[in-house]
């Protein structure tokens, strides 16, 4: 959960309110802290999953300190040490972390200017901070490295010190280079996968081979008698392996799975009628929102249809890894978690021990795109390490319990109903959705959430997947609730209470099906109408912010002076992310040869103040690429019992060669707050490519990927 | 050593980033985990195990492979290069100039695997169109989104040997 999310709970108390993950972290030595070197430490608990946030964040501490970025060191988030700001998701960061230590940062520079003062005998006011040095006027001097003495931030943040104006500012605003990326380049260790402690086992774990398999027999000899094993641990159907060496740990691996019995029972859904089977499942009905006489009484005509998307998986293109080290009844942690504390709270439930015994560490992984195999991965690696004798264990993940076992982007049935006049104008609008829950993260129920909690021997029951609250954007209801000026609607989502497959954050959430089937409809009405698409959005857009971001990407893209040509097509997608954060509208230009090519995407972004506007640009970019890859080629492949897509070769995703060009313009808004960016592009680049496919086929591919096959389904 | 004695460690010599290197282990094991765990060469990474991902990547003999189902006993005697032997901070390689020029990446993990790729393209192919480009990077797997930026890279770097 992010901070959002704990506002919405309730856990900000009765205290004043401070800005962003200030709120709940009060103390200003929690974030940064000045060496004698020169150096200033920051802390954040927003953690990097390939997001560039430690370049935004250290730049925005820069900026309000008045020193070099090179100045500022950006400490890893620990439980240890680190400002408790949830869980990095949610395209939050900016706004929770960055709001803290704008603030944060602006107060310590005068604490450290009132020092100066002291000790110069001189108004704090006549005195600047050049380059961490303090400079008076008549030339008398200090700095931060003089004065560094933490006890001036061992005090309760006021947020009484006004950050910059953006008119001020030199450090934020501009493309700074990402501080991480040449360690990456020159493939330096940098991945909790490259960490190596002194005395390190090697483990893997043997995962079912189905979601509901349990362990009916296990023979361990073959295993066992390799030289170099360490250990074999069973508890229930948790089956792992140490060894010395990471290629006897796999060979040890392969003798247990061929010493594995299973019971296995068919309790995956019918992967060709999902749409159906969702529909058909227990669920917890709410009215997410409601507005007018939701259904018209004169109304000359209602317009309907169905979208779905399928199960999606995360495919990060490491699997998950994590190291464990046990030390007199503590636990020490490595991983690639989103959400350090929240981690340490379901440890703390799978191991019954007190939280404060468990230290987790974040170390970065490849990139993370919601609530993947990482927290798994932890308690795997703390089981193991159990029967390590006080070693540390790195426990890595193989590529098909990646693409099996880590939790999926829920399968979503959106069905939209409009009530329109006999001029086809819209009367009333209804939204009804059915899904999973989309978020199953740790450290919310009361039974811990991760993967082998529900696998030992004393097993814990797995909690369902819950959507969070509205207030914090809400989970498959997100986006739920058009952008658009209409007169009356109604919002309901059915929750399922059953879970198959196990489901939880994949980046956007709801918002990507919501915003796919929304945009969709809406260019069936225009279809319907022969209006254009972009001039029937317009009119039905009174939100000037979304007005100027669907009228930046048509102008970039030229869409008035589209020529049509044979089994080529331009579409027009547009969404305000979460209804309260970046503005994205996207064009997107395909061709339909055996396949769909996705030529270009043209995407204009109102982010409001963009702290590296290179960095929103990246982060777009890399959005609408994915966005193409789920639309076009992605879904989890399974029969009645197993998951058949545990491999690249069968959850293929777009290659170099696919990718389409991408070109992305951010609108200038430096007086506005910023929103993060991460998730903006993804629900309107699908709707962008479907309206392509309807411009360049004339067919109306509802249910997602759009692949040959399926617009050959829907031609029949 | 040979195929067919897979099953015991013996100490062999690899010749890695242009120096030669003691290893001991047996002969089946996956290059990928002698360069990272005997010899602490991180660039390599681990991605699926199948030669699929391109995440691995390394110069054998100017041909790029996937380390991960390369057998220890196939590189004895060959040259290997990882994404550490192509440059460093002090020295780096055109291609690791050009991917921080063009800010071309996003979580970093299947970079030094695509420098491999890109650098046997560029060793064979100098001057590569944008479409050689992409084809050389088609078995490279990028999750992130950043690979448009890593083909104007790749473009980048070629033009700056060029002008050498």
């Amino acid at each position: 959960m992010n901070l959002a999310y704990r506002l919405a709970a309730g856990g900000a108390g009765d205290l004043p309110r401070l800005p962003g993950s200030l709120h709940l972290n009060r103390r200003l030595s929690q974030w940064l802290r000045f060496l004698p070197d020169g150096t200033i430490e920051v802390r954040s608990g927003k953690v990097e999953i390939g997001q560039g946030i430690t370049t935004a964040l250290a730049q925005i501490a820069a900026e309000e300190l008045d020193v070099p970025i090179a100045r500022i060191r950006m400490l890893p988030a620990s439980t240890a040490a680190s400002p408790n700001e949830g869980v990095t998701s949610g395209s939050l960061s900016t706004q929770e972390s960055g709001s803290a230590l704008r603030y944060a940062c602006a107060e310590a520079r005068a604490i450290y200017l009132e020092a100066a003062a002291a000790r110069l005998g001189l108004p704090a006011a006549s005195l600047t901070v050049v380059d961490g040095e303090i400079v008076a006027a008549g030339g008398a001097r200090s700095s931060y490295a003089e004065l560094a003495d933490d006890a001036l931030l061992e005090r309760e943040a006021r947020a009484n010190v006004p950050p910059k104006e953006s008119s001020q500012h030199r450090i934020v605003g501009t493309a700074l280079a990402r501080l991480d990326l040449p360690h990456k380049v020159y493939g330096e260790p940098r991945f909790v996968h490259d960490l190596e402690l002194p005395g390190m086992l090697h483990a893997r774990v043997l995962r079912p081979p189905s979601p509901a398999a349990t362990l009916a027999s296990l023979d361990e000899t073959a295993a066992r008698a390799l030289p170099g094993v360490v250990a074999v641990v069973r508890d229930g159907s948790f089956v792992g392996v140490l060894a010395g060496h990471e290629e006897i740990a796999v060979k040890a691996l392969t003798a247990l799975q061929q010493g594995a019995v299973w019971h296995e029972a068919e309790t995956l859904p019918d992967a060709s009628a999902l749409g159906d089977w969702l529909k058909a499942q227990p669920a917890e009905t709410t009215i997410v929102d409601e507005r007018g006489v939701s259904s018209a009484a004169g109304a000359a005509h209602t317009h309907r249809a169905r979208y779905t998307r399928p199960y999606l998986a995360h495919a990060s293109i490491a699997p998950s890894c994590a190291l464990g080290q046990w030390h007199d009844g503590h636990l020490h942690v490595w991983s690639h978690s989103q959400g350090i504390y929240n981690l340490r709270a379901d440890l703390a439930l799978a191991l019954a021990l007190p939280p404060e015994n468990i230290v987790v560490e974040h170390v970065e992984g490849a990139g993370c795109y919601g609530h993947n195999g990482a927290d798994d991965a932890a308690l795997d690696a703390a089981l193991l390490a159990r029967a390590a004798a006080g070693r540390p264990v790195r426990l890595q993940w193989s590529r098909a319990d990646e693409l099996s076992w880590a939790p999926f982007g829920p399968a979503m049935a959106v069905e939209i109903e409009a009530d329109l006049d006999a001029a086809g104008a819209i009367l009333a609008w209804r939204h009804e959705l059915w899904s999973n829950g989309h978020s199953s993260r740790p450290g919310r129920a009361k039974t811990p959430a991760l993967l082998a909690a529900s696998q030992l021997g004393q097993a814990f029951e797995r909690p369902l997947a819950i959507n969070p609250p509205l207030a914090a954007g809400g989970g498959a209801e997100r986006n739920a609730i058009p952008g658009y000026a209409l007169p009356a609607w109604r919002i309901v989502n059915h929750r399922l209470l059953a879970m198959p497959l196990r489901t939880s954050a994949l980046r956007s959430l709801g918002a990507f099906t919501n915003v796919f089937a929304i945009e969709s409809f809406v260019d069936e009405l225009a279809a319907g109408r022969g209006e254009d698409p972009l001039a029937l959005r317009l009119r039905l857009l009174s939100d000037p912010r979304a007005r100027a971001v669907l009228e930046a990407a048509a102008k970039r893209a030229n869409w008035a002076a589209w020529e049509k040509r044979e089994g080529r097509g331009h579409g027009i997608g547009i969404a305000r992310y979460k209804g309260a954060g970046a503005w994205c509208a996207v064009v997107a230009e395909i061709e339909a040869g055996r396949d769909i090519r996705v030529e270009r995407l043209v995407i204009a972004v109102d982010v409001g103040l963009a702290i590296n506007p290179d960095g929103v640009a990246n982060q777009i970019e890399g959005g609408a690429i994915q966005a193409t890859s789920w639309t076009l080629k992605e879904q989890v492949r399974f029969d009645r019992t197993r998951i058949t897509s545990d491999g690249w070769e069968h959850y293929p995703i777009l290659r170099f060669s696919e990718v389409p060009r991408v070109e992305v313009e951010i609108l200038p808004q430096p007086r506005q707050p910023s929103l993060g960016a991460g998730e903006a592009a993804q629900g309107p680049t699908a709707a962008a490519i479907a309206n392509a496919v309807f411009d360049a086929l004339g067919v109306r591919v509802r249910d997602l990927p759009i692949t040959a096959e399926r617009i050959v389904a829907t031609v029949n | 050593m040979s195929a067919r004695s897979a099953g015991a460690a013996a100490t062999v010599r690899l010749d890695v980033n242009g120096a030669e290197h003691e290893v001991s282990a047996a002969a089946d094991t996956p290059l990928l985990y002698v360069l990272r765990n005997q010899l602490g060469l991180k660039a390599a990474h681990f991605g699926c195990g199948s030669g699929e991902c391109g995440a691995c990547r390394v110069l054998i003999d100017g041909q790029a492979v996937a380390s991960c189902d390369t057998p220890l006993w196939a590189a004895l005697g060959k040259r290997i290069t990882t994404a550490e032997g192509l440059g460093d901070a002090a020295h780096p390689h055109p291609l690791q100039s050009a991917l921080i020029a063009e800010q071309a990446g996003q979580c970093g993990y299947c970079l030094p695997g695509i420098l491999v790729s890109a650098a046997a393209l560029l060793a064979r192919k100098p001057q590569p169109a944008e479409s050689d480009v992409r084809a050389a990077l088609e078995q490279n797997l990028c999750r992130c989104g950043s690979h448009n930026r890593i083909v104007r890279a790749v473009l980048r770097a070629a033009q700056a040997v060029s002008r050498r």
